[in-house]
C-alpha cells in the first residue's frame, strides 16, 4: 500500500512542476508593464525603474523563476495590493469555507447519482431509466450560476424555506470556535445542535447547486458501467448458481462497476472546483473563489495567482487521493505497483 | 451512402430528440445571423421611466434596471455568444489536430512534449485555468476565446493523436510512403481525413461546454463588458434583482443560455450515435 502511494506521489511530480511553471508564466504575463503597474500611475520613469529592480523584473526570466520558486518554498505568495495582507494567510483562512461547500456538494451528488445510476441500469427502459437519461442530459447543460439564482429565488423568495442566501451563517449566530474551520464539524464539537442546523441550512442551496451540475457525469458513468458489468459472464454464473439478487448486485456487480465511476471523479472534481467559483459569487460565500473575484475587480493580481495555484495544487492532491482510493478498491492495481 | 442515410434515419427515428435539437440549432443559428435585424427594440436604448417592468405585450421578456428590452438584448447577444464558442472551438480544433497528428505520427520526443503539454493543462481545474489566463492576459473578448480554446485543447490533441497513432503503420500509409509521398503529404492527405469523424463528435460535444464557459467568465466579470448584451452578463445583472422578486431580468437570459447548451449536447449525442455508434452509452 505504502509503495503504491509513494509511486503515485512520484508520478504527480511532473504535474506539480507543470502547474508551477504555468502559474509563473501567468504572473509574468500581466497586461502592460508590471513595474509601471506596481509603481502607480503618478510614478516618474526613474521610480518605475527602481520598482523594476526592487521586484527583480530586470533579471532574466530564468533568474526570476528561481526567485519565484524560493518565494513559494517559503510560502510567500505576495501581498494583496488592496488589503496589504499576505495572500497565503488569507487563502488559508478562507479555504475551509470552500472545501466544506465542495465536499458537501460532491456528497450530495454521489448520494443521488450513484443509486439513480444503479436503478437505471437494473431496470433498462423503465421510467427511472428515462429519468436518469433526462437528468444526465439536462444536468450538464445547467449554467451553475443560473441554477443557483433560480434555487435561491424559489426556495428563499417564493417559498421561504431557505435562509437568506448570503454568506456562511445568518448574522444572528456567531461562528463556532475555530478548530477545523468547517462550521459543520466545529459546531458539533461544541455540541451546539442549533448552530449545526443553521450552518447546514445555509450550506444547503449552494451545495445542491454544485451537486446538480456534477450529478450528470456520475449518474451516466454509474449506469453505463453497471450495465457493462451486469452483462458479463461472472454475473451470469452467479445468477445461475442461485445467489440472491442483493448479493449479486452489491457484492459482485457494484464493486466492479465502481472502478470507472472513481475514474470519472477526477473530471468531476475539475468541474466542482471550477463551478465552485461561480457558486461562491452567487451565494456571497466567503471562500477562496470569492476572494479571487474581489481581487480581480480591483486589478489585484497576487491573490488571483495565489488562488489559481492553490486550486491547481488542490486538484493534484485530489487526483492523488483518487488514485490511492482506486488501489484500495481494486487489489489488482496494487499488484502492478 | 445509402447505408449512411439508412443509419441516420434509424438514429433519428430511435431518438426524435436529435431531430428536435437540430431544429433548435437552426433557430439559434438564424438568431445569431439575423439578430440585430429582428430585435424589436434597440438593445442598448435605456428608458428609465420603464425600468424593471415585468413581461408585457410590449416587452415580452420585460425590461431591465435601465429600462432596456430584455428580449432584444437576448436576441442580439446570440451572435456574440455563438461567435465566442465557435471561434474557440475552431481554434482548439486547428491547433489540437496539428499537435495531435504530429505527436501520433512522429512519436518519440514530439509525442512526449505534446503529451506533457496536454497533461499540464489537464492538471488544472479547467475553469480556474481559464480564469487565470483571462486575468493575466487582459480582459478582452479575444482572450476569452483564447482561454476557452486552451482549456479544450487536450481533448482534441488526445483524439487526434490516438487516431493517427493506430494508423501510422497501416498498409495505405506504407503504400503512400513507398510511392514517394513526403511526411507532410501523408499526414495532410492520407491521415487527416481519418481523424475527422471522431473530431466532429468532439466538436459538437464541446460547443455547449464552450458557451457555458464563456458565459461563466462573463458572469464573474471577465471578458465581455457591460453594456454589451451577453447572456452571462445579463444573468449577473439580474442576480441582484432576483432576490427581491424581479425574476425576469435573470430568468430569460439564463433559460436561453441553458436551452442553447442543451441543444448542443443533444446534437452532440445524436451526432456521436450516427458517426461512432460504439461510443454510445
Amino acid at each position: 500500500m505504502l509503495k503504491l502511494i509513494l509511486k503515485r506521489l512520484v508520478g504527480a511530480i511532473p504535474n506539480i512542476i507543470g502547474v508551477v511553471v504555468v502559474t509563473f508564466l501567468l504572473t509574468r504575463a500581466l497586461p502592460g508593464d508590471p513595474a509601471a503597474f506596481f509603481a502607480g500611475p503618478a510614478a516618474t520613469e526613474q521610480a518605475v525603474e527602481e520598482v523594476r529592480v526592487a521586484l527583480g523584473l530586470d533579471q532574466p526570466l530564468v533568474v526570476q523563476f528561481w526567485h519565484y520558486l524560493k518565494d513559494l518554498a517559503h510560502g510567500n505568495l505576495g501581498n494583496s495590493l488592496s488589503t496589504g495582507q499576505p495572500v497565503l494567510a488569507e487563502l488559508v483562512t478562507r479555504l475551509p469555507a470552500s472545501l466544506e461547500l465542495t465536499l458537501l456538494g460532491l456528497a450530495f451528488a454521489a448520494l443521488v447519482a450513484v443509486p439513480l445510476g444503479i436503478m437505471a441500469a437494473t431496470r433498462p427502459g423503465s421510467w427511472i431509466d428515462h429519468l436518469c437519461r433526462i437528468l444526465t442530459t439536462v444536468g450538464v447543460s445547467l449554467p451553475t450560476f443560473f441554477t443557483g439564482l433560480l434555487l435561491a429565488y424559489i426556495f428563499y423568495y417564493l417559498l421561504g424555506w431557505a435562509p437568506s442566501p448570503i454568506g456562511r451563517l445568518d448574522p444572528v449566530y456567531s461562528p463556532p470556535a475555530h478548530v477545523t474551520g468547517f462550521y459543520l464539524v466545529d459546531s458539533l464539537l461544541e455540541r451546539d445542535l442549533e448552530l449545526f442546523r443553521a450552518s447546514l441550512a445555509q450550506l444547503g442551496l449552494p451545495a445542491i447547486t454544485l451537486g446538480l451540475f456534477v450529478m450528470a457525469p456520475l449518474a451516466r458513468m454509474t449506469r453505463a458501467s453497471m450495465l457493462g458489468v451486469l452483462s458479463s459472464d461472472f454475473i451470469r454464473t452467479a445468477r445461475a448458481s442461485g445467489l440472491s439478487r442483493g448479493k449479486i448486485l452489491y457484492g459482485y456487480a457494484f464493486r466492479n462497476a465502481l472502478l470507472p465511476v472513481i475514474t470519472t471523479l477526477g473530471m468531476v472534481f475539475s468541474f466542482l472546483l471550477g463551478s465552485n467559483v461561480l457558486v461562491e459569487k452567487v451565494f456571497a460565500w466567503p471562500g477562496i473563489g470569492s476572494y479571487a473575484l474581489e481581487a480581480l475587480v480591483a486589478s489585484d493580481y497576487a491573490p488571483v495567482q495565489g488562488f489559481v495555484l492553490t486550486m491547481a495544487l488542490l486538484y493534484v492532491v485530489l487526483n492523488l487521493a483518487i488514485d490511492v482510493l482506486y488501489g484500495v478498491i481494486d487489489p489488482r492495481v496494487q499488484l502492478e505497483a | 451512402m445509402e447505408a449512411t442515410l439508412r443509419h441516420v434515419r434509424y438514429v433519428v427515428g430511435e431518438n426524435p430528440l436529435t431531430f428536435f435539437a437540430f431544429g433548435l440549432f437552426t433557430a439559434f443559428v438564424l438568431l445569431a445571423l439575423l439578430g440585430p435585424a429582428i430585435a424589436p427594440y434597440d438593445p442598448l436604448a435605456s428608458d428609465t421611466a420603464n425600468a424593471l417592468q415585468p413581461p408585457s405585450r410590449e416587452h415580452w421578456f420585460g425590461t431591465d434596471q435601465l429600462g432596456r428590452d430584455i428580449l432584444s438584448r437576448i436576441i442580439v447577444a446570440a451572435r456574440l455568444d455563438f461567435g465566442i464558442a465557435v471561434s474557440a472551438v475552431a481554434l482548439s480544433f486547428a491547433v489540437g489536430a496539428a499537435l495531435g497528428c504530429a505527436a501520433g505520427y512522429y512519436g518519440g520526443w514530439t509525442d512526449r512534449i505534446v503529451g506533457r503539454l496536454a497533461d499540464t493543462i489537464m492538471a488544472f481545474p479547467l475553469f480556474v485555468l481559464a480564469m487565470g489566463i483571462v486575468a493575466a492576459m487582459g480582459n478582452t473578448v479575444f482572450n476569452i476565446v483564447l482561454a476557452t480554446a486552451i482549456i479544450n485543447l487536450p481533448f482534441y490533441i488526445r483524439v487526434a493523436r490516438a487516431e493517427v497513432n493506430v494508423r501510422r503503420n497501416a498498409g495505405f500509409v506504407e503504400a503512400a510512403r513507398l510511392s514517394g509521398n513526403s511526411d507532410w503529404r501523408i499526414l495532410g492527405v492520407h491521415l487527416f481525413p481519418n481523424i475527422l469523424p471522431p473530431m466532429t463528435v468532439q466538436i459538437s460535444l464541446n460547443m455547449g461546454w464552450a458557451i457555458l464557459n464563456a458565459a461563466g467568465l462573463s458572469f464573474i466579470g471577465l471578458g465581455v463588458r457591460p453594456p454589451t448584451p451577453e447572456w452571462g452578463i445579463m444573468v449577473a445583472e439580474g442576480a441582484t434583482y432576483i432576490i427581491s422578486g424581479e425574476w425576469w431580468v435573470a430568468l430569460f437570459p439564463g433559460a436561453i443560455l441553458m436551452l442553447a447548451v442543451f441543444c448542443f449536447n443533444l446534437l452532440g449525442d445524436g451526432l456521436r450515435d450516427i458517426i461512432d455508434p460504439r461510443r454510445r452509452t
